[in-house]
């Protein structure tokens, strides 16, 4: 018999359809992986599991956690249920724990809510023996912490010993790892498999990363627009797709663009010894503040024509460098030079050599002012200009911009929230390009898309690198990107580059250790022989 | 914790430093002369400078300034213009009518607002919380003041529970004195009560709106628990904010409320002084309020640390 | 809660048209003397009734609400005409001692309640509508100062501006362009909230004599000759603490209207 069987499952909210007739099943030490990208009403499965839904949510259909239905019972029998027989683990670890309590109230809270004759003290050892099995042995992290004393990968553990503290039969996983970074990641998804198969618990991870899932889910369960598209074993599905959806999905996670030759080298950016330090708040009351070295001794070069990457996990130093490439920050030590001339003179940017240079950012929907048209949110570069088109040739201008990056000239009165994410990210394009910039600087520019969307942005980037002749710096965290779009790349870590080559190269037969244990820990898909249809 | 807590000191002091100088700053630009006020206008040369002399006005002014600091400090706040005597006295006694009145009042605001503003959270939307809602919507806009005077009228003057005005003194025991308070403080209480439940109710609206507190639902506390365990410190770090700002205010309202009841506060000792041009009492006694400001808002800064352990180790 | 908005704007509009006709037309003069028709209740002849000089009570509140929303809207003006620069400027020099300084004033400021502040002017000055209007003015720079501040310190983390920086475009530039836009339903949500409080503040200095001076009419003095009458002729008291009640409550009905209907998020709900 199956641990959770949820049939003909529909959903919506204020009249909103979310899901529809969803039915899947997870049996006893089964990992379940349901994935799809945003808007696939995955993440709400999950919380209309745990009925937890929003207010104003309708549901119909069955939820059985063994032979009881979920949607028939009462809120005092569900609260019996969640934490005891469900647990869940949640995408964000740095908000979701109580700033204000300690790890081990938190965890020792789990037991005691259920368990009310177990004594405060009995509690606590049980939370220390709980944090222990999840990799936080008490030497090291007592119980006595607070979440902001922790790393995201930790907290991350404490939520998990939270969820499994009194060994549920499922434990529910939405996005656990998507804001780690890859290492994390990696040491966490070993740590839920651990876990389910110890404890034989099913697992149900939700998810947008089919790499993330590949090797570890026994099934996959493929959804799109709330409804379930495919599913089955994960090796027989990903061998034999029959749902064009899902082949989309999975020739978009793991796309390659080709790139066109890069000319002859010719150096175009110099960054020479750069090193950038950050003040710290003083920690005696008299004594010297300290210094945080964001940035140490950096050397590279990128050549006219050359794409280059730029990867490494979060506090790398990698977004500090971006804003000293841009001129927006003074660097320390070093200096930055595009074509000889320097990026920062004296103590103000140097204008001349900022508008050979220009920026694409991650965030699609905070990268424009929400007040502004696109056209004049895209012409905002040209105030580098001493002499800005005017009238005709600024329409022209703005008309070529939007034109390349695959949108029309219609869009340049409109505002900027009736486009989707990836047409944002392509507005942004449009306003990096619009002054035929010397270098472009893509920071994170498609880790905040879905694949689908992301793999769209990739093929116009290759595109535009024929059209243009674009040199550019590629940041990323996401090191399948960076493989496809980039001739070069450089590995940093704690604010030095430690490894840099070739692409390909650096990929096939990483030399530092840290480049090493990077590629070992990203997820790649199982490439399968495709069964014929 | 000891590193916040000297840091916070030392803004303390800082504050009161340069309030200081503001006040005395600004009441040394006050046109007219007290002495030759206090003797009116035809009053001989001789004279005047004597009594200019014995009010200490003849000494430069930073050394004024430096006697005025140095004499509250040993709490000696000058001599009256007008009465002639300590002004040290003159205050003290009011103080134990208007202190008593504001402190009073901010418990029975915070009594008040904290099970409103928790009650209409706990039922968003529904008919209790527009109920409490509107309730305070209207507390909001009522002046205190005409409040004082309605409750006068309602419970002094028709019901005859307490009386219309007037302050019997502690010396008739702890109760007497509360008694005669009563209307008062409610008077005071009731509007920033309103303002509090609002705060209150919105603050733990955005915490109940945290990824924490789905996950302590998550882990089976019931929608209740998950309020008064997880939801009610952290939404308590903007209603201290506002209660400090309240004693504050509370504070220059019993001035206004002693007018309606005639209680001997420093409200009436103000209004004495400035028709009497008493300007050293005037200044003692703004500088008496603000001193209390100040040190309420350093409590506020060390009890936010109290709750928020994220404070205790920044800095 | 289009609902709150529009109640409360019928509310403040019908203050604001009373307080305008004011100039042209009131039922009585205000300040006539009428001594035989004292304290009378309302009736058909004086709608809202005498006070004890046998005045008529509209015409008063009619010519007061003048008073109090003067008081009011300059307060207003001033805090939000050097509170939001000030707070814009600490924005965008985050972190440096410029910012530290703009703050610590603010703090110092908050540490005078208008009321005290009033009593230092009005000892040095002398009582009047003018040094109302400055205690409550002054008093009202640092709320704008730091709601801007706090709203432009999350705009200046946004990429839309690191985008302006970008286009090289100078702080003061940015602050102007991109900043002051996106603060401004911020700034009359609360512009609405301090008028009303504005109101409040004016009331309360005029009932205890440091606000308008006679003969100009004011509703807070209003209040201070009707309190030893209280009991006889509570008409006296009651009409101008509803003039008050209902136009503050208005004003923050209005407020709370607007920051629904601007906020984008609530807007997006409500399609």
């Amino acid at each position: 018999m199956n641990l959770l069987e949820i049939t003909n499952l529909s959903l919506s909210i204020h009249a909103l359809k979310i899901l529809r007739d969803v039915t899947l099943s997870v049996a006893p030490g089964e990992i379940v992986a349901v994935t799809g990208e945003s808007g696939s009403g995955k993440s709400l499965t999950a919380l209309a599991t745990m009925q937890l839904l929003p207010k104003g949510a309708e549901l119909s259909g069955h939820i059985m956690l063994g032979d009881q239905d979920l949607t028939e019972l009462t809120e005092a029998q569900l609260c019996e249920i969640r934490g005891n027989d469900v647990g869940m683990v949640f995408q964000e670890p740095m908000t979701a724990l109580n700033p204000v309590q300690t790890i081990g109230a938190q965890v020792a809270e789990t037991i005691r809510v259920h368990h009310r004759d177990v004594s405060r003290q009995e509690a606590e050892a049980r939370a220390a023996e709980t944090l222990a099995r999840v990799g936080l042995p008490q030497d090291r992290f007592p119980l006595s912490r607070y979440p902001h004393e922790l790393s995201g990968g930790q907290r991350q553990r404490v939520v998990i010993a939270m969820a499994i503290a009194l060994r549920p039969r499922l434990l529910i996983a939405d996005e656990p790892t998507t804001a780690l970074d890859v290492t994390t990641q990696a040491q966490i998804l070993a740590l839920l498999k651990k876990l389910a198969q110890e404890d034989g618990m099913g697992l149900l991870m939700i998810t947008h990363d089919l790499a993330v899932v590949a090797d570890m889910a026994d099934r996959i369960i493929v959804m799109r627009h709330g409804e379930v598209v495919e599913q089955g074993e994960t090796r027989s599905l990903l061998q034999n797709m029959r749902h064009p959806y899902t082949k989309m999905l999975f020739e978009a996670s793991g796309h390659r663009v080709s790139l066109p030759e890069p000319p002859p080298p010719q150096p175009l950016l110099e960054v020479r010894n750069v090193i950038r330090d950050y003040r710290l708040p003083r920690t005696s009351l008299f004594g010297h503040p300290g210094h945080f070295r964001a940035v140490n001794d950096v050397s590279f070069t990128i050549q006219r024509g050359e794409r280059l990457g730029l990867v490494g996990e979060s506090g790398c130093g990698k977004s500090t460098l971006t804003r000293a490439l841009l001129g927006l920050e003074q660097v320390q030590g070093g200096s930055i030079t595009l074509n000889g001339a320097p990026v920062f003179s004296g103590t103000r940017p140097n204008l001349d050599v900022r508008r050979q240079m220009q920026v694409v950012f991650q965030d699609p929907f905070g990268s424009f002012n929400p007040r502004h048209r696109v056209d004049r949110l895209i012409t905002e570069p040209f105030h580098l200009l001493h002499d800005p088109p005017q009238g005709a040739d600024r329409t022209r201008a703005i008309d070529e911009a939007l034109t390349a990056v695959g949108l029309t000239h219609k869009d340049a009165s409109k505002y900027i929230h009736e486009f989707s994410g990836g047409q944002r990210q392509r507005i942004a394009i449009a306003r990096a390009l619009i002054i035929r910039p010397e270098l472009i600087l893509f920071d994170e520019a498609v880790s905040a898309l879905d694949v689908s969307v992301r793999a769209q942005i990739l093929d116009l980037l290759a595109d535009l690198c024929g059209a243009y002749d674009l040199t550019y710096l590629f940041i990323s965290h996401d090191l399948s990107v960076v493989r496809t779009v980039t001739d070069r790349v450089l590995v940093m870590k704690s604010g030095e580059i430690v490894e840099q080559g070739q692409t390909e190269d650096v990929f096939e037969r990483p030399a530092h250790t840290y480049t090493q244990s990077l590629i070992a820990a990203a997820p790649v898909l199982p490439q399968f022989e495709q069964a014929r249809a | 914790m000891l590193r916040y807590t000297i840091k916070r000191l030392i803004s303390l002091f800082i504050s009161l430093a340069v309030a200081s100088i503001v006040i005395f700053a600004v009441i040394e630009i006050a046109p007219g002369d007290p002495a030759s006020f206090m003797l009116g206008m035809n009053a001989q040369p001789e004279t005047l400078a004597a009594l200019r002399a014995e009010l200490g006005l003849d000494v430069p002014k930073v050394q004024r300034y430096l006697t005025w600091v140095g004499g509250m400090l040993s709490g000696d706040f000058g001599t009256s213009y007008t009465y002639r005597t300590p002004v040290m006295d003159m205050i003290s006694d009011r103080l134990w009518v208007s202190l008593p009145l504001a402190l009073y009042a901010l418990v029975l605001s915070t009594a008040l607002a904290f099970p409103a503003g928790i009650y209409a959270a706990s039922r968003r939307g529904q008919a209790g919380d527009i109920g409490v809602m509107g309730a305070t919507q209207l507390g909001v806009a009522v002046p205190n003041f005409w409040f004082a005077m309605m409750l006068v009228l309602i419970f002094a003057i028709n019901l005859r529970w307490f009386a219309a005005g007037g302050f019997v003194g502690w010396d008739k025991g702890l109760w007497a004195g509360l008694h005669a308070l009563t209307l008062p403080a409610i008077a005071l209480a009731l509007p920033q009560a309103a303002i509090l439940a609002r705060v209150m109710r919105s603050s733990l609206l955005d915490v109940l709106g945290e990824d924490f507190m789905r996950t302590a639902r998550a882990k089976g506390l019931t929608a209740r628990q998950a309020l008064w365990r997880h939801g009610l410190r952290n939404a308590l770090i903007p209603v201290l904010t506002i209660i400090g700002l309240q004693f504050s205010f509370l504070l220059a309202g019993s001035i206004i409320i002693e007018q309606v009841f005639y209680l001997p506060g420093l409200g009436r000792l103000v209004f004495q002084s400035i028709s009497a041009r008493d300007l050293i009492v005037v200044e003692s006694v703004v500088m008496l309020l603000v001193f209390s400001v100040i040190t309420v808002n350093f409590l506020v800064d060390l009890a936010y640390a109290a709750v928020d352990p994220r404070l205790r180790s920044r800095t | 809660m289009i609902r709150n908005l529009i109640i409360g704007g019928v509310l403040s509009a019908v203050f604001v048209c009373a307080a305008l006709i004011s100039f042209v037309w009131t039922p009585y003069d205000h300040a006539a003397l009428d001594i035989a028709n004292k304290l009378k209740t309302p009736n058909a002849l004086h709608l809202l009734g005498t006070d004890h000089f046998g005045r008529d009570i509209l015409s008063m509140i009619m010519v007061g609400a003048r008073t109090s929303i003067a008081v009011a809207l300059v307060a207003v003006g001033i805090g939000m005409g050097l509170g939001v620069p000030l707070g814009l400027w600490a924005a965008a020099r985050q972190g440096t001692w410029l910012d530290e300084l703009i703050m610590r004033g603010n703090d110092l400021v908050f540490a005078f309640p208008s009321l005290v502040i009033a009593i230092l002017i009005t000892a040095i000055f002398g009582a009047g509508a003018i040094n109302a209007i400055i205690a409550i003015g002054i008093f009202n720079i640092p709320v704008f100062a730091r709601i801007t501040r706090g709203a432009a310190l999350s705009l200046w983390r946004r990429e839309f501006i690191l985008a302006a920086r970008v286009a090289g475009k100078s702080a003061a530039r940015i602050s102007v362009e991109h900043i002051l836009p996106n603060v401004t339903n911020l700034l009359i949500v609360q512009g609405t909230i301090q008028f009303s409080l504005g109101i409040l503040a004016e009331a309360g200095l005029s009932y205890v004599g440091l606000g308008a001076q006679p003969p100009t009419p004011s509703w807070g003095r209003m209040l201070a000759d009707a309190q030893t009458l209280v009991s006889i002729a509570p008409h006296m008291a009651l009409v101008p603490g509803f003039a008050i009640i209902l136009t503050v409550l208005g004003l923050n009905l209005m407020g709370d209207g607007l920051r629904d209907y601007l906020d984008p998020r609530l807007r997006v709900a409500r399609v």
